[in-house]
């Protein structure tokens, strides 16, 4: 009897179809139908979640107080074992609180990403792509544009920022991408974030006996005026180094395969290329059609919340998948088509929405901007050295990616 | 027909959305990243471009009044 009811409810996330790999899961896509009630969705750990895949759905959700990210709640539909077994141990986190605690804390760490001090890194990117494609044209062809290319730039960008050192980049890579794998055991996890944080806590040593012009810097001074302790200043600096290299690689990578697969739209770049605003919506049209977390943001109800005549009950757990969301048709017309014009692709969840909005997301768009516009003109017949259907992609993360992309000019 | 902003400061979380949509009318705070409205009543010809940031501002913290 219970096998049966389980049954009803979808496994979350959903396989992809790989014939059409930018496409999102049938099963979670027709949720976004104007008729479709809201539905649950099992997950890992055999709990039923809430789906909801409406824009508009979303866009009212992801500002409702009513929604709680305190992952410590009963109930909290996790991401994945690892992070379920971690929750209790984490320190209050931007991800992990609600106002005011969140809103306290985000302008504690917010500094270093807003506009102008992005803005002022900008040239710093421009040059950092023009050196690594400089370097890759100089090399041999094939040649895998995702370590050449997508896996440096956002790697360099953020170790330099924070001030610890490239020369650890395989173990920060290597471990990253296990702390956000659905598949990795808790063993390997755990022996993950110890990788992590042996660095990690080595340059926050060093960054408090003196003091440089980094982000990791600045945190170790709000731990010196004690503003914060050292547990949160380095989980801290460790998720900004996860999230800071394996999400902008990721997009890079498919970025250039799905403008590969749509040359009249690599075309359109490349004509616009000198022009940023254009280039600019054209990121964020990238980001919506690709929307590389894939298995949504995660929540829990505090209180009662009516969606559409269903009522979501205080302690029931919320799965919002954004990627759905910006594949509704209700809100970007034809979603499945790439259109670097697309007039409202600004307002996509890619980055999430609501008071979690990534924090990074300038820092991620400005390395867009300038990696897919160096791309298009510096390797004007850039081309696949391999059939589409044999590029590898990465789906086991809590964003997906390609493993490698050979590509060839 | 003219409008104006409303800025519910408190609910900021500096995402900085409004600078990079609007920056002739928005800014930020350098000591935390809070968004700054340098000009509650912009020209009409603003007017697009301070809708689309109320509108992905992710804390739901900017309105556009027309008077």
């Amino acid at each position: 009897m219970t096998d049966t009811i389980l049954d009803d409810y979808p496994l979350y996330p959903s396989p992809r179809d790989l014939s059409c790999p930018f496409a999102q899961p049938e099963n979670v896509l027709s949720t976004t139908r104007e008729d479709a009630p809201l539905g649950k969705v099992r997950i890992w750990d055999g709990s039923t979640p809430w789906l909801v895949s409406k824009y508009a759905d979303q866009h009212a959700l992801l500002t409702d107080p009513r929604l709680s990210i305190d992952e410590t709640r009963e109930g909290y539909p996790h991401m994945t074992r690892g992070r379920s077994e971690s929750a209790k141990h984490t320190p209050p986190l931007i991800t992990n609180t609600d106002a005011p605690e969140h809103t306290r804390l985000r302008r504690m760490v917010n500094l270093p990403f807003t506009v102008k001090r992005i803005e002022a890194l900008r040239p710093r990117i421009q040059s950092l792509v023009g050196e690594l494609l400089d370097e890759m044209l100089a090399g041999p062809r094939p040649v895998d544009l995702v370590q050449a290319f997508a896996l440096p730039v956002p790697t360099i960008v953020i170790t330099d920022m924070l001030g610890v050192s490239y020369d650890n980049r395989e173990d920060f890579q290597h471990a990253s991408h296990t702390l956000v794998s659905h598949d990795a055991t808790p063993d390997e996890s755990a022996a993950a974030g110890a990788v992590l944080g042996g660095h990690i806590g080595a340059a926050m040593q060093a960054k408090l006996a003196e003091p440089a012009d980094d982000v990791m810097s600045e945190l170790a001074a709000l731990v010196k005026a004690g503003e914060m302790s050292p547990h949160e200043a380095l989980t801290m600096s460790t998720a900004i180094l996860i999230a800071g290299h394996e999400t902008s690689a990721s997009m890079i990578g498919l970025g250039a395969l799905a403008l590969l697969q749509n040359p009249d739209q690599l075309d359109y770049l490349r004509s616009v290329a000198d022009e940023p605003k254009k280039v600019a919506v054209a990121v964020e049209e990238l980001l919506r059609y690709l929307t590389i977390v894939h298995t949504g943001v995660r929540r829990i109800a505090s209180e009662d919340i009516e969606v559409g005549g269903t009522v979501i009950k205080a302690g029931d757990g919320v799965v919002l998948d954004v990627a759905a969301a910006n594949w509704d048709a209700a809100r970007f017309a034809v979603p499945e088509r790439l259109d670097l014009a697309r007039g409202n692709a600004r307002t996509h969840h890619a980055f999430g929405y609501g008071a979690h909005q990534c924090l990074g997301q300038t820092l991620a768009r400005v390395e867009l901007q300038e990696a897919f516009r160096a791309l298009v003109t510096r390797v004007p017949d850039l081309a696949l050295a391999v059939p589409a259907a044999e590029v590898e992609f990465a789906f086991e993360g809590v964003a997906y990616g390609l493993r490698s992309l050979p590509v060839t000019w | 027909m003219t409008y104006r902003i409303e800025f519910d400061e408190p609910k900021c979380v500096a995402a900085g959305q409004c600078v990079m949509v609007a920056p002739d009318v928005f800014d930020q705070r350098d000591e935390d990243g809070v968004a700054i409205v340098l000009d509650e009543t912009p020209s009409e010809d603003l007017l697009d471009e301070v809708e689309e940031a109320a509108a992905v501002c992710p804390a739901a913290a900017l309105r556009v009044v027309r008077s």
